[in-house]
């Protein structure tokens, strides 16, 4: 019994570290912009596919002779090269899909948002054709039994990959100016200029740290489950949305625990019940908290101050 | 002059809030525009500071240069003009250290930004002793202090201010107004607007009367105190 808890504790952290890092995305730009970046499901989805392209031709760089690559540095450098490129992606929502909507009412933006998110699956499917495609297998799955419970190293490596990533957000959103300015604009968005802080830096950078944590989400759910489609993105969005304001409005450590705790909700609900049950049970689970906490569990019940 | 405003035109959806006002502040000066509430005086302060959009015809220069080429943000880090918002805005969730650095954002002076801090808390001591306290739990007189503090932070060749004394007990507020005064003598040009006229006139050279988004009298302070209609109207 004692191995079957801890078998699917592994499942529930590998999967909670998806919807973690996704999470973190929405909470973030909802925090500073008030703002629901429906887009954002479908980020982790260009993400994973900028990792398979990364992926792909480091893979025949290294084959090819090229340059001597070990697999382990390739999957470092996919993982990190496919953040960067895709934060540019998450720029660019931001720059050209909400800026133009800053002072619009927040429906619009909303509503361009969904929209953004059918053009990045569509202009996939576009390019790419409707076929699934197979993430490389960049590293040899080894499987561990630590006293009858199977751990991969994929598993370990996804939990710690991720783990170390939220350690970093958070103390970047603690440390530093640029962190201290996103707080201050969750706090009051429209006096932060005053500070002679660029708003337009700060809500650039914010989405370029979100994308980025969902383009990493994407490429570990990759090396874990590698088939890919275009619209990947769809559920896990939503999940994860739902861990953001489970999390409470733009809460790094909520968003974390939160995303945590949909991944742990899940996994034991699928434990006792029929899968086909899983998403019912474990959301009407959620919906019962967010009925006693509202505001999730480190938001606070003020709204941003949005205007003079 | 220092600042100079021109026709300057506001509008908030169909309602004008300004009707085309001119004024000046020189260098060094303490200037006040007193007027009742809803006169227009805040929304005279947003837009110096950019945060209100002018209508066209509108002129602003600032030594020498358009002022309105400059977006919020550049205002107070590249002219050096800082703004303590009507209500002080603080952001209550950050520590009162963290309040003070957020005004430096875009400095790069290291040495430059750890000398105002000294000065800040040379002025106001009690925002020392509370360093590491969240902006939301101070007292409201040691928030105005740090609202203050925090606009020295950020500029300061000119401090707009916006109601300072709301909210405070008389004797806090002679100390803001001292420690304002201070400021002042060391260089930093003051605009000021409040409800208060008789504090604001006694605190200020020269003044400016803002009746319904137009000025209607404007002169030196004493000349303000001693004209009959502003007694009538504003010092009761």
């Amino acid at each position: 019994m004692m191995t079957f808890f801890f078998q699917n504790l592994v499942n529930a952290l590998q999967w909670g570290s998806f919807y973690a890092l996704i999470a973190l995305g929405y909470s973030m730009v909802y925090g500073i912009l008030m703002l629901f970046n429906f887009a954002h499901g479908d980020i982790f989805m260009v993400g994973a596919y900028i990792g398979f392209g990364v992926a792909t031709g480091l893979t025949a760089l290294a084959s090819a002779g090229a340059v001597a690559l070990p697999h382990w540095l390739v999957l470092v450098l996919t993982i990190l090269i496919s953040m960067f490129l895709t934060s540019f992606v998450g720029m660019a929502v931001e720059r050209f899909g909400y800026r133009p909507l800053r002072d619009a009412p927040r429906a619009s933006a909303a509503i361009t948002g969904l929209m953004i998110g059918i053009i990045l699956e569509t202009a996939n499917l576009a390019l790419l054709g409707a076929r699934r495609i197979s993430f490389p297998p960049l590293i040899r799955s080894v499987t561990y039994d630590i006293g009858g419970v199977y751990v991969t190293n994929k598993k370990i490596m996804i939990v710690v990959v991720s783990i170390a990533l939220m350690v970093g957000l958070h103390q970047f959103v603690r440390r530093t100016k640029w962190g201290m300015a996103m707080r201050a604009m969750a706090f009051d968005f429209v006096v932060v200029p005053l500070m002679g802080v660029p708003l337009n830096t700060i809500a650039a950078m914010t989405f370029a740290l979100g994308s980025a944590l969902a383009a990493a989400a994407g490429i570990l759910f990759a090396v874990a489950y590698p088939v890919l489609d275009p619209y990947m993105g769809i559920v896990f969005g939503w999940k994860a949305f739902v861990a953001a304001i489970l999390g409470g409005r733009g809460s790094v450590l909520g968003a974390t625990l939160a995303g945590f705790l949909l991944g742990f909700i899940e996994i034991f609900v699928a434990m006792i019940f029929p899968s086909t049950l899983r998403d019912f049970i474990a959301y009407s689970i959620i919906l019962l908290i967010l009925v006693f906490r509202p505001h999730g569990f480190f938001g606070e019940p003020y709204s941003a101050r949005l205007r003079l | 002059m220092l600042l100079t405003v021109n026709n300057l035109r506001v509008s908030y959806g169909n309602i004008r809030a300004l009707h085309g006002i001119g004024f000046q502040i020189d260098e060094g000066e303490i200037v006040c525009i007193i007027g009742a509430n809803g006169a227009g005086k805040s929304t005279t302060l947003r837009a110096i500071s950019r945060l209100v959009p002018v209508e066209p015809g509108t002129g602003m220069r600032y030594m020498g240069k358009d002022l309105l080429a400059y977006p919020a943000d550049r205002v107070v880090s590249e002219l050096g003009i800082s703004h303590v918002p009507e209500g002080r805005r603080l952001f209550g969730n950050l520590t009162v250290m963290e309040n003070l650095t957020l005004a430096t954002f875009a400095r790069k002076d290291r040495k430059g930004i750890a000398l105002d801090l000294d000065r800040v808390f040379s002025i106001f001591p009690r925002l020392a002793e509370r360093k590491t306290q969240k902006a939301g739990t101070l007292s409201g007189g040691e928030q105005q202090m740090l609202a203050i503090g925090r606009a020295f932070m950020s500029g300061r060749k000119v401090m707009l201010l916006d109601e300072p004394s709301m909210g405070l007990a008389p004797l806090l507020m002679t100390n803001m107004f001292e420690a304002l005064e201070d400021l002042n003598r060391e260089g930093t040009a003051i605009l000021l607007v409040e409800q208060n006229a008789r504090l604001a006139l006694k605190f200020a050279q020269r003044g400016y009367v803002l009746e319904n988004g137009t000025l209607v009298l404007q002169g030196p302070s004493q000349a303000l105190l001693a004209d009959p209609q502003v007694r009538r109207a504003y010092l009761g």
